[in-house]
């Protein structure tokens, strides 16, 4: 296969499977000459020709999991809009911000059109009368890509007033984002698209599926969910299923960052690939920089509790990764080696969730910056060992209960399997905890080290010791 | 009976109500949730988390957010369980991280929920050593209201409130995450007619109000509930004082009446009772000096005036106005004075802007009613500047999709956004227009499905009710069953005329009472809190008629134009100087209370009238306010069941019913005559904020008012041939003024509207009372 | 005149009329604003509150939640380096610093020239190139200090100007809707049965 290096970060060595990046190869796979020269639209005249209810069926079959983070799978989550209520609205969720998380965009940039057949096959099959696709807005080329190219689709009939001639009518548009992760959480994203602060809503009683967009049923679906609808219906439920592991079928774009000798973005398969294939695998990662000790990785996002060395051998399976105590979340490692500072690296995350909690939850609100303050102080030397405590105890208001972390035979530490109670609607303040939570059991010595033992405040009016 | 749902509360098996809020069901069975963000009169967001508890349902014990999620059978709550303190405790330890300790100094100390909850759920004291958040000290969003951003925990009530339920979203959240805050527009302040329920309804010291602001810890204040009798809607309020002043009105959660809500002109206008200026003397004028003298000798010299007007010709020279400020118990007070006493049939409570008598007779409405109507049709002025309270209520009908509104209207009002259909008409030609509208199919349809009420007011000052009432009686002939609410504007206009103050039989209302002044044929007139000058739309006959009288008597609790040339001035008592009980526009009666001492020498209307009567010499036999009730009751049809018992037992007020004969009040023939093209015709209508006294001794109100402008369509305003902002000459036969113009899309093309009684000059001298309209001309100056 | 100018009106218009309630059109809106003036003034918060039918408040906190929205002018190029876990792990701290040095300012700041506004921003989606930042939105992958010394004298001679433009403008393409191909918008409140092709059973559209 051609590894024509069009995309930066997607790397396609190797033999796997390609439901997703078929068209990565092709500098112009973004068009639709080449759409149409490589298969194109063909999933959405195969959708066609059936009924709505038949290709609701198909997807079903399929059992498409989420890709966005939780992992809901896609037909079952269109089933659940309210039956008789209209009109439906299709949300595609390409805010990808998750720390780690790049292939949404890839997606967007190199095969817009696959996308918006996708888009396509979900209204038809949900009797949806309007999509909007929200494109996160510090991605200017995604989104004059996705703009030419529903430009072009409009043109050649694809979308619009009776698509290929048939009754089936819809309208895509699309929108921009303005730069707030929170916004990638769906009711958030719903409360955004309707020109308002993007502040979550709390489920229930407003599941998007029920009310939704202007209260209306409303399906949200992340962008490599829906990409992967046209391969879909062009083969079908039994092929897709034939590929991974029946809880986890078809494939998944993994992007691996940080220290490993090949970072990239990475079509792999479901359910059967393990996290030491990916990190050390030749057509992958291929290994450690450096040669180099791994330290620690995040398996799934930024949101993920940290997994160590002693759970490379788990498999991207959404059960096991959860039993193991932490989640696949959107497909984002972040591999840290020996040199890593542990601190400063879970500083970096704690940081980026204070920082993009929306102020909704005074939980998030209020909690998530103390975190990182306390972080702060203990990263530049100033902390105290109840500060370590008082991480904690502020992270037991947000979560209150046992919190997710992963087994280590070195600290003799058992698994606590995901998931875990929260105050607050959304995930952003857990997710400010996790990092802390993380850093702070798997590798409290670290922090130790650089607590400054201050038991009695010096007084002194001489020039202080430090 | 609503259905109902079996639910364990802490181990308790309880009924809730099917669709109940978790927080609500629980608090109706004696449990309080604490909570900071939730409030029953808006839309829960869920923000604090303070109401989170432990919830079953099935799927073992879940951290719930009781203010947001609904009961469901057999749900196990559990308010009290280790998990749900220690949430609570760490939510509250959260809350109080960026909070300052400024509670000695801070308004809401003692009354504050973050305080009281931090007393009882919280964890006792804050680890949080970091630097607090900090913003320029209190910022005033609006004339009244000022906000203290270190203080704001951010619960999203204010913000809800002004979007939700006052329609006037000038403030919301700004910025993000920790740096949100709570901010109005550069150079558009908070200027919302209901902003000071934002500061009762701030469960911490963030935003305060002026008037208050230092007055009194909150533990110093003692209470009664009482009612506002600022406008007919009468809200329930709580007035508060501190060493027998009034300081405060807070208003009460009354389900058929306010909802908790009150305006501005309402909450505030208190600062009035407090005034330097109040009368506080009886005063009897000698030589052209008003000298300060006993109640005797003033009471005297009153009853020596009337004796005197009855001498020269007979009882009807002499002629009592006003009375529709006061409480029933003082309108009935006065009304006997004047029929019984003083025999005189010219006596009336409305101030040429009320409506006949005889409306009364109609089947009434309630204020529930009508926010519950399938169609609400307003014939009325605009509610948000006349009865505000009202205007939220059926602005919530609206809303929630409960009513349509179909509006007539001269001018677009605060309804006109949320009418269904709102239809512009030139004064006088109401009839025509409301026909037109009965033609239209759709229109047609909509009152077919029935349950209508319909809203009747003054709409126009510079016309005569001839027209409006014409289109009434047009509208209920073509929707038989459509109940009547009267839009009342002052307080106790509707309990004043159905207690009595009303013409006798071949009495003249306040028109034909200025007018046979004016002609020298009344020689005492009784002005009962009233001031014609500035209150009766045609100033010019006003002036005639205060003029003309030969004597004249004033009870009032200020000075005013119209009084300050009385011979006898009878100082009275201000609202919560006295008991009593007072009537709104649907005919609830409720309580007024007396909270402090009356100013200097003032005493009750009720008080005067019976002084009055001793002077000339009958006793009306009251010595307390109660036994005035109890006559009502025994005279009065349809206050059978209106006694002081029963109004002590409903808070909320007990209504009563209709009366069973009023004579048919007479009208004015008057066909509007064609307007000529150079005309405009002239619209006056009232803003909420004029120079009425209570709002023009009320310091923190009393600079409100817009100003006396002529506001005219931006096509007329080219037409004219002039610009916004310039002054121009407004005039007609009777006079000429000189105003700036105001462009205004509200206003209808070929109509010229100016707000009643604002300071400038006066628009009562463009206006004929007795004509069917009034036009005007403009000119560049 | 910081409103939108004839022109912008012209798209707002057609911008509005792609939602169901123009109140959507918010977020879009703004970017049209930012695109005309660089940053987004009152007025143009009070004008696209007019168009959209809301109050200036709400339009403003709409506004301020966003990041890429200024509320004051910034440089003709907005540069933002990435200092998320994947970056930092990547030496994203040093390229800020770095950057701070050669261009004389702190980040956050602008330079006396108005040329550069250097801002240190969250994930951007491209970690698996680290240390990443974007120029006016436009990526730079793998920057190290010569790189990037190199792109700022490159984009300060103008040699990049057919690739990155002025701040403000986020997409250069966009999307517009042929009238003939148009389906209408679907009201939420008006619009209660299915669409026309979700037959009761059986057939297909
Ligand atoms: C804080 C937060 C941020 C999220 N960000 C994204 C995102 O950037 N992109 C995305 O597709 N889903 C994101 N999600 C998940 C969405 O809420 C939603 O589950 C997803 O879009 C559903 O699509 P799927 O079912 O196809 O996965 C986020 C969720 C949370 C709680
Ligand atoms: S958890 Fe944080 S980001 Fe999520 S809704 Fe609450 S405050 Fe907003
Ligand atoms: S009262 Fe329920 S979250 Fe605030």
């Amino acid at each position: 296969m051609s590894s024509y290096n069009w995309a930066p970060g997607f790397i396609d060595d190797g033999d796997r499977a390609q439901i997703v990046t078929s068209r990565f190869q092709y500098e112009d796979g973004h068009t639709l000459d080449r759409y149409l020269a490589t298969g194109g639209y063909a999933g959405l005249k195969a959708a066609l020709a059936r009924t709505p209810t038949q290709v609701h069926e198909e997807v079903k079959a399929a059992t498409l999991l989420g890709r966005g983070g939780a992992g809901f799978p896609a037909g079952t989550k269109w089933g659940l809009c309210p039956e008789g209520k209209w009109p439906r609205y299709l949300v595609v969720n390409g805010d990808e911000s998750e720390p780690g998380t790049y292939k949404d965009r890839l997606l967007m940039e190199r095969d817009p059109h696959q996308l918006i057949e996708g888009c396509l096959i979900t209204c038809y099959a949900v009797g949806l009368s309007q999509c909007f696709l929200y494109v996160r807005g510090e991605m200017a080329l995604a989104q004059e890509r996705v703009a030419a190219a529903l430009n072009e689709a409009y043109a050649a009939g694809y979308i619009g007033r009776n698509i290929l001639g048939s009754k089936f009518s819809v309208d895509i548009v699309l929108h921009w984002g303005a730069g707030a992760y929170v916004v990638g959480e769906e009711t958030a994203l719903i409360e955004s698209l309707e020109g308002n602060r993007g502040m979550p809503r709390l489920k229930p009683p407003f599941f998007p599926a029920a009310i939704g967009l202007y209260g209306k049923p409303t399906i949200v679906n992340n962008v490599e969910t829906l990409a992967n609808l046209p391969w879909l219906l062009t083969h079908s439920a039994a092929e897709y299923m034939a590929i991974g592991t029946p809880t986890s079928p078809g494939t998944r774009m993994i992007a691996v960052s940080g220290h490993v000798r090949r970072p990239g973005v990475f079509e792999i398969i479901n359910g059967t690939t393990t996290f030491r294939d990916l990190l050390y695998g030749d057509e992958f990662c291929q290994g450690i920089r450096d040669d180099n000790e791994l330290k620690a990785f995040v398996p799934g996002g930024g949101s993920a509790p940290w997994f160590l060395p002693d759970q490379l051998d788990l498999p991207f399976e959404a059960k096991l990764v959860g039993a193991a105590g932490s989640m696949l979340g959107s497909g984002a490692v972040m591999v840290m080696d020996e040199t890593t500072d542990i601190p400063v690296a879970a500083l970096t995350l704690a940081r980026f969730y204070a920082h993009e909690s929306c102020g909704k939850c005074v939980p998030c609100r209020e909690g998530a910056t103390w975190l990182e303050r306390i972080m702060e102080r203990l990263v530049d030397g100033h902390g105290t060992e109840n500060d370590l405590d008082q991480l904690l105890e502020i992270g037991q208001t947000i979560c209150p209960g046992p919190f997710p972390h992963a087994a280590s035979e070195r600290l003799g530490l058992a698994a606590v399997p995901f998931p875990f109670k929260m105050t607050t609607i959304c995930f952003v303040g857990p997710s400010a905890y996790t990092p802390v939570h993380s850093a702070v059991t798997l590798f409290r010595s670290e922090f130790e080290a650089r607590i400054v033992k201050r038991k009695l405040i010096p007084v002194s009016i001489g020039a202080s010791d430090e | 009976m609503s259905e109902t749902v079996p639910v364990t509360l802490n181990g308790r098996a309880i009924e809730a109500n099917k669709g109940e809020l978790i927080i609500a069901a629980a608090e109706r069975h004696g449990v309080y949730i604490p909570r900071f963000c939730y409030h029953e009169r808006m839309s829960s967001v869920g923000m604090c988390r303070m109401c989170i508890c432990e919830v079953d349902t099935g799927r073992g014990p879940q951290l719930t957010p009781t203010c947001m999620v609904a009961v469901a059978p057999n749900m196990i709550i559990d308010t009290e369980s280790e998990m749900t303190k220690n949430v609570q405790q760490g939510v509250l330890e959260l809350l109080l991280a960026n909070h300052p300790l400024d509670c000695p100094v801070c308004d809401k100390g003692g009354e504050c929920p973050l305080q009281d909850q931090a007393f009882s759920h919280g964890p006792g004291e804050s680890r949080y050593i970091e630097e607090k958040r900090h913003f320029e000290k209190p910022i005033a969003i609006s004339d009244i209201v000022y906000l203290d951003r270190e203080r704001c925990i951010l619960c999203d009530r204010c913000t809800r409130f002004a979007d939700e339920v006052a329609g006037d979203a000038l403030i919301s959240f700004s910025y993000r995450g920790n740096e949100t805050q709570i901010t109005t527009f550069p150079d558009e302040p908070f200027s919302s007619y209901f902003s000071g329920n934002t500061v009762q309804i701030c469960p911490v010291g963030a935003l305060t109000a002026k008037p208050f602001r230092f007055k009194a810890r909150p533990w110093d204040l003692s209470q009664q509930e009482s009612t506002c009798t600022t406008c007919a809607v009468g809200c329930r309020i709580v007035v508060e004082s501190s060493r027998d002043e009034v300081l405060r009105y807070m208003g009460v959660d009354s389900e058929p009446v306010n909802h908790g809500w009150l305006c501005d002109r309402g909450r505030f206008n208190f600062e009035s009772v407090n005034s330097p200026d109040r009368a506080l003397q009886p005063l009897v004028r000698e030589r052209d000096e008003l000298r300060g003298v006993s109640w005797n000798e003033a009471l005297a010299a009153a009853a020596r005036l009337i004796n005197e007007a009855r001498a020269s010709g007979g009882a009807a020279r002499v002629a009592v106005i006003g009375g529709a400020r006061g409480t029933n118990e003082d309108a009935y007070a006065w009304s006997r004075l004047g029929h019984e006493v003083i025999g005189t049939p010219n006596v009336y409570s409305q101030m040429g802007d009320g409506l006949p008598a005889d409306l009364l007779l109609l089947e009434r409405a309630t204020i529930d009613e009508a926010a519950n109507a399938t169609t609400i049709v307003l014939l009325a002025p605009d509610l948000k500047e006349e009865l505000p309270v009202l205007y939220l209520r059926l602005r919530e009908a609206s809303e929630k999709k409960r009513s349509r509104i179909l509006e007539f209207t001269p001018k677009q009002t605060g309804l006109t956004r949320y009418a269904w259909r709102s239809i512009g008409y030139e004064p006088g030609s109401q009839v025509a227009v409301v026909e037109e509208a009965l033609a239209d199919a759709d229109i047609a349809a909509q009152l077919a499905k029935g349950n209508v009420v319909v809203v009747f007011g003054r709409m126009n000052l510079a016309e005569t009710i001839t027209a409006g009432v014409l289109a009434l009686n047009r509208l209920l002939k073509a929707v038989p069953g459509s109940k009547l609410l009267p839009a009342f504007r002052r307080g106790n206009s509707l309990g004043a005329l159905q207690v009595g103050m009303r013409t006798g039989p071949d009495g003249l209302n306040i028109r034909g009472v200025l007018q046979a002044a004016a002609d020298g044929k009344i020689d005492c007139l009784v002005l009962v809190g009233a001031d014609p000058l500035s209150d009766f739309p045609d100033t010019d006959l006003a002036r005639r008629g205060l003029a003309g009288a030969r004597r004249t008597i004033a009870v009032d609790t200020f000075l005013s134009a119209s009084t300050a040339r009385a011979d006898v001035v009878l100082p009275a008592c201000a609202f919560g100087e006295k008991d009593g009980t007072t009537t709104n526009l649907e005919g609830r009666v409720s309580k007024v209370v007396r909270q402090v001492s009356p100013a200097g020498n003032t005493r009750p209307d009720w008080m005067i009238a019976s002084g009055l009567a001793l002077a000339l010499g009958s006793d009306l036999g009251y010595a307390d306010v109660d036994e005035i009730t109890l006559d009502i009751a025994i005279n009065v049809p349809g206050f059978e069941e209106v006694t002081a018992a029963s109004v002590a037992a409903n808070p909320d007020g007990v209504v009563a019913g209709v009366p069973t004969a009023i004579p048919p009040v007479g009208l004015l023939e008057g066909v509007a005559p064609e307007r000529n093209s150079y005309d405009l015709r002239l619209v006056v209508s009232r803003t909420l904020y004029d120079q009425a006294a209570g709002t023009a001794h009320s310091p923190s109100l009393a600079h409100l008012p817009r100003g006396s402008a002529v506001h005219l369509h931006p096509l007329d305003v080219a037409r004219v041939g002039t610009r916004d902002g310039v002054e121009v000459k407004v005039f007609n036969a009777r006079a000429t003024v000189v105003m700036p113009v105001v462009a205004d899309a509200s206003v209808l093309r070929g109509t010229a509207w100016m707000p009643w009684n604002n300071p400038g000059p006066n628009v009562g001298e463009l206006i004929d009372c007795f004509a069917a309209v009034n036009d005007v001309r403009i000119e560049n100056l | 005149m910081t409103r939108l100018n004839d022109a912008n009106q012209v798209l707002a218009r057609e911008i509005i009329g792609r939602y169901p309630k123009a109140r959507s059109a918010t977020i879009p809106l703004l970017h049209v604003a930012q695109q005309q003036n660089g940053y987004i003034t009152q007025e143009a918060i009070a004008h696209i509150a007019e168009l959209v039918g809301a109050t200036s408040a709400e339009v403003l906190g709409t506004c301020t939640f966003y990041e890429m929205f200024k509320m004051h002018p910034v440089g003709k190029y907005l540069i933002n380096i990435c200092t998320t876990m994947s970056c930092a792990l990547m030496g994203a701290e040093q390229l800020v610093t770095h950057a701070e040095q050669r261009l004389g300012i702190k980040a956050g700041g602008t330079t006396p020239d108005g040329l550069f506004t250097l801002e240190r921003v969250e994930c951007q989606a491209a970690c698996t190139e680290a240390p990443c930042l974007q120029a006016n939105y436009r990526y730079r992958y793998r920057v190290n200090a010569a790189q990037l010394d190199q792109f700022l004298d490159d984009l300060a001679e103008g040699q990049l100007d057919a690739e990155i433009p002025a701040h403000g403008v986020v997409a250069r393409v966009r999307q517009s809707i042929p009238v003939d191909r148009a389906v209408s918008v679907v009201a939420p409140d008006d619009v209660h049965e299915a669409p026309v092709w979700m037959p009761l059973s059986g057939t297909t559209a």
